[in-house]
């Protein structure tokens, strides 16, 4: 197969600088040689590809823009987007191991941990020795974290815990597990470490979507978490509110990562399909479908790149995110089941990366969340009126 | 180990090159330019000898300012420093071979390394030349290398096998595909560039041995021919490609 040359139909490019040019080609490089030729098997067994986290942390993928200090590349959030982007060209799950390590695992344990917590924990994550999930969703609580049931007690030294967690990415694989539980009425931040007594992430089973990415639950029962390991600057659900605005902003450009993958197979079958004595491609209905694809990708880069450079400004706004999530996955999505309804029946098999995003996106949509909470927390911002209380 | 590498920057094998008005160079415009995927092996193997070895590894292009890419991607994959021996002028073999000959001279290096070609002119010319300007041995389209005490050995293609051969350091060396397999810059590789300095020397400057008087793309090829589709048609298809394409 040629090597992927890119989407960049309003020269988006010339907004790069040559280092976010380079980043983007390394990871580029990394998906066609590491990710592409591996993915569909992982994604038919249903199992993470392991080999690639060594890999990926070698390059810096993981905690890319935090300080060197803790073997960190430090660079700006556009060069983190753009690696989410070229991650997810691969696949979604691949992309979602890297968001959950960078932007739930080692952002709050940076933003809100100890320094012995950041000493302890970062270099090993960004070398990707250790592997972190972070648990805030609950059976009965996903769109209100609020509600959660997840208690912690104080005891002598200590606290214990008791509750459940469920949509867990990376929870069954992770080292050590960011736990958002309610202390005394608060939310705050626990770090449960793999073996502790009381503390089992089981893998679920019989996904369609994310096949290539470990989903698990959490369960703590009377689990003894040492006063150490307890984040100490942050109270409240602003905590994990601020780690789903990282991972949020990742989705963002991740979605265009996996919308020009779906459009790029979608125009080269297009282009090499005979139907009727011609290509396909020569068709108004096929040409509609891929400039509307086109189209879709061109926005979602440019409102992903603004989202970027206002992070990088420290000027963005959490609505902000909500909006480019919110959009580039929707469009991702219908572009997914454009690309699918011109690759035929071709579409549905996993010798085109088609259905297989498709099915990811569908969970892309609904997790870090919904595409209707994004809908309602944009709704209040400009209404001034909460649909949801 | 003094370990210095060429590099050019060169259209990226994917672009659609035209010809420039004039007719005697490319069109440049709207063309991505990137590090000569040959000069990738001469980089990646200059850096394990380091790493092996120790030493330094500087990058060096003849070229204009825009040859810094290519220069800051050798940075990010890890050489220590890089020198661009700056000209504006599009140059012939020989141009670039001297330019790269005067500086090298000077660093007197313990080897040198270069792509087998550069993919734009495809002279394969400049590596030899840089050999013989100095005075040094040159092994080419190299894809096996051993470094033992102030000799190396190495394993060359040739046609329909491979030969090794062996010659004294200081040595000039071009590396073909096979020889390792290039690193990706890391994110803080990528970093790190920032602040590898970049030194500027203007190009020596030799007059031109060779001239481009015309460039043209090849001719688009013909349709094929479809003589039948049953095994009737075996008899005219081997008529057509013994009489017509002569092939058998």
């Amino acid at each position: 197969m040629a090597q992927f040359q890119g989407v960049d139909y309003f020269m988006i490019d010339g907004l790069l600088s040559e280092e976010e040019r380079m980043v983007r080609a390394t990871v580029r490089s990394f998906v066609d040689d590491e990710v592409l030729p591996i993915i569909e098997k992982h994604y038919r067994d249903g199992t993470f590809p392991m080999p690639l986290v060594g890999k990926m942390a070698e390059l810096g993928l993981f905690g890319t823009t935090l300080p060197a200090k803790y073997g960190c590349a430090e660079m700006n959030n556009v060069a983190y987007g753009l690696v989410m982007q070229e991650l997810e060209r691969g696949d979604s799950g691949v992309r979602s191991f890297a968001s959950v390590q960078s932007g739930l695992v080692m952002y709050p344990i940076y933003a809100f941990g100890s320094e012995e917590q950041k000493d302890r924990w970062l270099p090993a994550l960004a070398k990707g020795e250790k592997i972190g999930c972070f648990g805030l969703t609950e059976p009965d609580y996903g769109s209100n974290p609020g509600g959660m049931v997840t208690r912690a007690e104080r005891k002598d030294g200590g606290y214990l815990l008791n509750g459940a967690k469920m949509w867990i990415t990376n929870g069954t694989l992770a080292d050590i597990a960011v736990v958002w539980a309610k202390l005394e009425g608060e939310v705050r931040g626990f770090l449960v470490e793999k073996g502790t007594k009381g503390y089992t992430a089981p893998e679920m089973k019989g996904k369609h979507s994310l096949r290539a990415s470990v989903t698990s639950e959490l369960v703590f029962q009377d689990c003894w978490i040492p006063e150490s390991n307890i984040l100490p600057n942050i109270k409240g659900l602003k905590g994990p509110l601020m780690c789903l605005s990282q991972a949020r902003y990742g989705i963002a450009w991740g979605a265009v990562g996996s919308a020009m993958a779906t459009y790029d197979a979608a125009l080269n079958y297009a282009k090499s399909r005979i139907q009727f004595g011609k290509p396909i491609a020569s068709f108004q209905l096929i040409q509609e479908k891929l400039v509307h694809m086109l189209n879709e990708i061109t926005k979602g880069q440019l409102l992903a790149l603004q989202l970027g450079r206002l992070k990088d400004a420290g000027t963005v706004k959490f609505t902000q995110i909500s909006l480019a999530k919110r959009n580039n996955v929707h469009h991702a999505l219908e572009i997914a089941r454009m690309a699918r309804e011109i690759l035929g029946a071709n579409g549905i098999l996993d010798e085109y990366p088609v259905m297989r995003h498709a099915n990811n996106l569908e969970s892309v949509k609904t997790y870090e969340g919904t595409h209707e909470m994004h809908t309602l927390i944009l709704g209040e911002d400009i209404t001034g009126i909460a649909a949801f209380h | 180990m003094k370990l210095i590498a060429c590099v050019n920057h060169v259209p990226d094998t994917a672009a659609k090159i035209n010809v420039a008005a004039g007719g005697t160079s490319i069109d440049k415009n709207g063309v991505n330019f990137v590090i000569n995927p040959y000069d990738e092996f001469a980089v990646e193997e200059c850096l394990r000898l380091k790493e092996k070895n120790g030493g330094e590894v500087v990058a060096v292009s003849v070229g204009s300012d825009a040859h810094k890419e290519t220069l800051r991607k050798a940075l990010a994959m890890g050489a220590d420093k890089a020198v661009l021996l700056k000209t504006d002028d599009d140059r012939d073999s020989f141009g670039i071979a001297s330019a790269l000959a005067g500086y090298i001279k000077e660093q007197s290096p313990d080897l040198v390394l270069f792509g087998k070609q550069s993919v734009d002119g495809d002279d394969a010319a400049v590596g030899g030349m840089v050999a013989e300007l100095l005075g040094l041995p040159s092994v080419t389209v190299v894809v096996g290398l051993a470094i033992d005490g102030s000799s190396v050995t190495a394993e060359r293609e040739i046609e329909g096998g491979k030969e090794t051969v062996k010659a004294s350091l200081p040595c000039v060396i071009t590396a073909q595909k096979g020889l390792n397999e290039p690193r990706y810059p890391s994110l803080k590789g990528i970093m790190g560039a920032k602040s590898k300095p970049i030194e500027e020397r203007p190009a020596a400057t030799v007059p031109a041995r060779v001239q481009v008087v015309g460039m043209k793309k090849p001719a688009a090829k013909a349709a094929g021919k479809i003589v039948g589709t049953d095994a009737t048609a075996v008899p005219e298809l081997v008529r057509l490609l013994h009489e017509e394409a002569k092939v058998i």
